[in-house]
């Protein structure tokens, strides 16, 4: 029963690489291959440079809201580590640091 | 007619050239394929699935959203709406493939839709300074995305092998990796206040949204909502505002 249902699970990870995988290459190849189909207005241009950053904030505002205080501290820890050396690794050391040490006192 | 300045060049010592300029970008791209590495085994992918992700969707911050967004149980909308996610923050590579289209040209359609597999921000930035520097060696663009790709797949694996130790993610602050390394990396794209509007949009939109909606579309809803703010302010040629 948990080989079958395994066999039935595993599926549904590798599909959903190859299709992360078919989306990503058809984002790679359609600017090219497109060219004359896709006007660069000045707006495009404004909704693509503002991506990154719109990612990072709706995926990261619901996660703080979402795991509390510590997740909050932590995420301050980085960005003011970030701002002062930009170096990621000193970053996301600052961030867990702080989490490690606000969940061992229990916030 | 093709001109002498348009004709394909594709050389050895070009891809050569394309693994040097690769250097400085070496510890960003370690650092960020263990952090996957880590979050991935977080999040309870096999080491064979998570290094079947970083060899074949190879896009750093689309696998990241990815495993935000990583479900229980399978169904092909869930799959769908992966897919989904992945195109939209991905997206920015239209525009870069487009912008390299003088350049690929004079090169053949499946020789392009072969190299433009490892078409990533590293070597589109590193490609687009060298050709626009008066460099035509396809080689060189060829040779970071290649390099980048190599680097990504081998530093997920100790990444994974090393988040896959801890016994007890949360002590350790594990399942916090994504959402602390994601938030560092506001701080290089900061283009001022400005610019940083529809961020906040995005997140209050994602924060609502995350209320309403049914598992992981909060990301795309915030995402989406950003992108239409920015492509709805008014243009910023006029001069700023006196400081």
């Amino acid at each position: 029963m948990s080989a079958w249902l395994a066999s039935l699970v595993a599926p549904g990870v590798t599909l959903a690489i190859l299709a992360m995988a078919l989306a990503t290459y058809l984002c790679r190849i359609s600017g090219h291959f497109m060219m004359h189909l896709i006007p660069l207005t000045p707006p495009l241009r404004r909704a693509l440079a503002a991506l990154p950053g719109s990612i990072v904030a709706a995926t990261v505002i619901p996660i703080i809201e979402r795991i509390g205080l510590s997740a909050g501290l932590a995420v301050g820890a980085a960005l003011l580590a970030m701002l002062v050396r930009r170096n990621e690794v000193l970053a996301l050391v600052a961030g867990l640091t702080v989490a490690i040490a606000a969940r061992a006192w229990g916030l | 007619m093709i001109s002498e300045s348009d004709r394909p060049i594709v050389t050895r010592a070009g891809l050569l050239e394309g693994a040097r300029l690769s250097a400085p970008l070496l510890p960003g791209v370690v650092v960020f394929a263990m952090t996957f590495g880590a979050a991935a085994a977080g999040r309870g992918l096999s080491l064979f699935e998570a290094a079947l992700m970083s060899a074949l969707v190879y896009a750093g911050m689309a696998q990241m959203v990815a495993l935000e967004a990583w479900p229980q149980v399978w169904s092909w909308g869930v799959i769908g709406s992966l897919a989904v996610l992945t195109a939209v923050v991905n997206s920015r590579m239209v525009l870069q493939g487009a912008s390299l289209h003088p350049w690929l040209r004079s090169h053949g359609h499946g020789f392009n839709a072969a190299h433009l597999f490892f078409l990533t921000d590293a070597n589109w930035l590193v490609g687009s300074r060298y050709h626009a520097g008066g460099g035509r060696d396809l080689g060189v663009l060829i040779g970071v995305g290649l390099t980048m790709w190599v680097l990504w797949l081998a530093f997920t694996l100790p990444g994974y092998l090393l988040g896959a130790m801890v016994s007890d993610p949360r002590r350790f602050a594990l399942d916090l990796v994504m959402p602390v390394f994601f938030a560092a990396m506001l701080v290089p794209l900061w283009r001022g206040r400005r610019a940083a509007v529809p961020w906040a949009v995005a997140g209050v939109v994602a924060l609502l949204a995350s209320k309403l909606l049914p598992g992981h579309l909060f990301i795309l809803a915030g995402a989406l909502t950003g992108m239409l703010t920015a492509a709805l302010m008014p243009d910023d040629a006029a001069p700023e505002q006196a400081p």
